[in-house]
C-alpha cells in the first residue's frame, strides 16, 4: 500500500513539474518574439552618437508602439472632435471611443464600476486631486496623513500643501537600509487621528515592491482609506483594485506605452461621490446658475474642461497592445531581465546597488565607488545608453543613504539580455577611465 | 597667446577625435589637471547653483588680471570648467566680459548651453563673467 502511495505521489509531482515547465515555456519570450516586439517600437531602431540606442530609462517614460502612434494619427485624420459636446457625427463617434477607453481601463484594473475611472493628466494630477478634495473635506487640525519615506515628490508635496492649509500633520513610514518599509513603524503610526494613507506600490528609485495588501488591511481596521501610487507598477504587474481593496489608485499613461498627458485615477464610487468637486469648468457641471451651480455625476464631476481624449484613446490602444503580447509573457521576460541585470551589475567591483529589498521589480539604482553619478550617466550617454541619473525626485531616499544621487536602469519588455551585457561592458570601460 | 588663439588650439585638439567617448576621455584628463581651489574656499558662497554636481569657483585679481581656481565632485564637470578657465584665466575683467566663447560650439559642447541641461555650464559661464564684472568696478 505504502509503495503505491509513494508511486502516486511521485507521479503527481512529475505531472506537476511537467506542467510547471510547460507553462514556463509558454510564458518565456523567444528571440523571434522579442525581435517582433522591438520592430513595433520605431524609436528603438536608431543610433545616437553613432551608437545603437539602448533605452534603459523606462521608469521615466516608456516608448510607444506603432499601434499607439498610428491610432493617434488616425484619430486626428478621421475622427477628431470634442467629446460630450456636439450632436454631430464626429463628436458622437469621438465621445463613444473616449467612453470605450474608460471601459477598457475599468476592465484592465478590474474596477467594479466604470464611473470609478477618472481620466487625469497623470499620476501627479491624480494625487493632487485626491489630496485637495479629500483633505478639504476630512482634514482638521491635528489630523494625520501617513506616507512613506520612499515616496516620489509627487506623493509628498501635494499632502504637505493640504496639511499646511488644514493644520494636519504628515507622518512618515521609514524604511530599513535594504529599502523595505518597516511595517511595525506603520502599526505605531496608525491611529484614530489618521485620515488617509498614501503609499507607492513600487519605489521609482529603489525598485522595492511594497506590501500594499498588508498596508490596506491594516488601515482598514481603523477605517482609513488608502491611496496607491501605481506609476511604477501598472506596467509590470496585473493590478486588481477590487482584490487589493484599495480606495484610490493612480497611474500615468506615458509609463504604460500610451501618450503623455493622460493618466488615471481610480476611486471607490461611494468615496468619490461624497467628495467635493476639484476644478470647475465645462463638462463637470449639471446646471450653471449665478445663484447655484449643480455638478455632474461621476466620472465627469472630476473631468473639468476638455479632457485629453486622444490620450485616453491612446491608453486603450496601449492596453490592448500589452494584452495582445500577453501580460504573462511581459512579466516573465521583465523578471528575467531584472534578475540577470542584478546578477551582472552586482558582480562589478565597486558597484553598489541602492535598494536591496527582497521583493523588487523593474528598477536597479546603483552608484560606482569614487565616480559621480553624473559622470557615469554622461559617459553611458555617449555610448548610446539612456539611463537616468540624479535623485529621481526622491530626495528623502538619497538622504537616507547619504548619497547625492544614483544611476538608474529601468527595464521594459522590449529590452534584451544582450543590452544588459553591453551596459555591463560600458560600466567596466567607464571604471577604467578613473 | 590671445584668447582667440587658445580657443583655436582647443578646437584643433578636439578635431582629432571622431568618437564622442574620446572627446570625453580628453575632458576627463583636463578635469584631472584643473588648478584646484583651496579646500578652505570650498564654501557655500563659492558654490555655483544650477548644477547636478557640486561646483566651486574662486577668483582673485592681481595686476589687473583675474585668476580662477575651481573644483567639482564630478570629473566631467571639472573638465568643462577647466576648459573655460584655460580660455579665460589671467585676463583682464574687460577681456573676460567681452570674450565670445565660440570654441564650445566648434567642439560640440553647445548642446550643454541650453539652460535646462543638468551640468550647469550656463551657470558656470555666468559666474565667470560675474567675477569679471565685479572686479571691473
Amino acid at each position: 500500500m505504502k509503495k503505491y502511495l509513494v508511486i502516486a505521489i511521485k507521479w503527481v509531482n512529475v505531472e506537476f513539474i511537467k506542467n510547471e515547465i510547460q507553462s514556463y515555456f509558454n510564458r518565456i519570450m523567444t528571440k523571434q518574439e522579442i525581435d517582433k516586439i522591438r520592430a513595433d517600437f520605431p524609436i528603438l531602431n536608431q543610433k545616437v552618437y553613432n551608437k545603437q540606442l539602448i533605452y534603459f530609462d523606462n521608469g521615466a517614460t516608456t516608448q510607444k508602439p506603432k499601434q499607439v502612434i498610428e491610432a493617434v494619427s488616425n484619430f486626428y485624420s478621421k475622427t477628431n472632435s470634442n467629446i460630450h459636446r456636439g450632436v454631430h457625427f464626429l463628436s458622437e463617434k469621438s465621445t463613444a471611443i473616449y467612453e470605450k477607453s474608460r471601459e477598457c481601463v475599468k476592465d484592465f484594473v478590474n474596477a467594479a464600476h466604470v464611473e470609478e475611472i477618472i481620466f487625469t493628466k497623470g499620476t501627479t494630477d491624480g494625487i493632487n486631486l485626491i489630496a485637495q478634495v479629500f483633505g478639504e473635506k476630512h482634514f482638521n487640525e491635528g489630523d494625520e496623513v501617513i506616507i512613506s519615506e520612499m515616496e516620489h515628490h509627487s506623493n509628498i508635496v501635494p499632502w504637505q500643501l493640504i496639511c499646511e492649509k488644514q493644520k494636519a500633520k504628515l507622518k512618515i513610514i521609514p524604511f530599513n537600509d535594504n529599502g523595505e518599509l518597516i511595517i511595525e513603524e506603520f502599526d505605531k503610526l496608525l491611529s484614530e487621528k489618521t485620515k488617509i494613507v498614501a503609499v507607492t506600490h513600487v519605489s521609482n528609485s529603489l525598485g522595492t515592491i511594497n506590501p500594499i495588501k498588508k498596508i490596506i488591511k491594516k488601515a482598514r481596521k481603523f477605517n482609513v482609506p488608502v491611496l496607491i501610487d501605481a506609476a511604477q507598477s501598472i506596467q509590470h504587474f496585473k493590478i486588481d483594485v477590487q482584490e487589493l481593496d484599495c480606495d484610490f489608485l493612480v497611474f500615468s499613461g506615458h509609463k504604460i506605452y500610451a501618450e503623455t498627458g493622460i493618466g488615471v485615477l481610480y476611486g471607490k464610487k461611494k468615496l468619490l461621490e461624497n467628495l467635493p468637486p476639484y476644478q470647475g469648468g465645462g463638462d463637470m457641471i449639471k446646471t450653471v446658475d449665478f445663484e447655484k451651480t449643480t455638478y455632474a455625476d461621476l466620472p465627469l464631476k472630476y473631468e473639468a474642461g476638455t479632457n485629453n481624449f486622444v490620450g485616453a484613446i491612446s491608453l486603450m490602444v496601449a492596453i490592448n497592445y500589452i494584452q495582445t503580447v500577453g501580460f504573462d509573457k511581459i512579466i516573465e521576460h521583465e523578471t528575467q531581465l531584472f534578475n540577470y541585470a542584478t546578477k551582472k551589475l552586482s558582480s562589478i567591483e565597486g558597484l553598489k546597488i541602492i535598494g536591496t529589498a527582497k521583493n523588487k521589480a523593474s528598477v536597479i539604482s546603483f552608484v560606482l565607488e569614487n565616480i559621480h553619478n553624473y559622470d557615469v550617466g554622461t559617459l553611458l550617454d555617449k555610448m548610446g545608453m539612456a539611463l537616468r541619473t540624479g535623485t529621481h525626485c526622491t530626495q528623502p531616499v538619497m538622504k537616507h543613504f547619504n548619497i547625492s544621487g544614483t544611476i538608474r536602469a529601468s527595464f521594459s519588455f522590449y529590452n534584451t539580455l544582450e543590452e544588459i551585457d553591453l551596459l555591463y561592458n560600458a560600466i567596466l570601460r567607464i571604471k577604467n577611465l578613473f | 597667446m590671445t584668447i582667440e588663439q587658445i580657443q583655436d588650439e582647443i578646437i584643433e585638439d578636439f578635431s582629432m577625435f571622431d568618437e564622442w567617448m574620446d572627446k570625453y576621455e580628453y575632458i576627463i584628463e583636463l578635469g584631472k589637471e584643473l588648478p584646484k581651489i583651496k579646500e578652505e574656499l570650498k564654501i557655500e558662497e563659492n558654490k555655483i547653483s544650477g548644477c547636478q554636481s557640486q561646483v566651486w569657483l574662486h577668483a582673485e585679481i592681481k595686476d589687473s588680471a583675474i585668476s580662477f581656481t575651481a573644483d567639482s565632485d564630478a570629473i566631467i564637470t571639472k573638465g568643462i570648467i577647466a576648459l573655460l578657465i584655460k580660455v579665460l584665466n589671467n585676463r583682464t575683467p574687460k577681456e573676460i566680459s567681452e570674450t565670445k566663447l565660440y570654441f564650445l560650439d566648434k567642439i560640440g559642447l553647445q548642446a550643454n548651453l541650453s539652460p535646462t541641461r543638468a551640468n550647469g555650464m550656463v551657470s558656470m559661464i555666468k559666474q565667470l563673467k560675474y567675477y569679471a564684472l565685479a572686479f571691473s568696478n
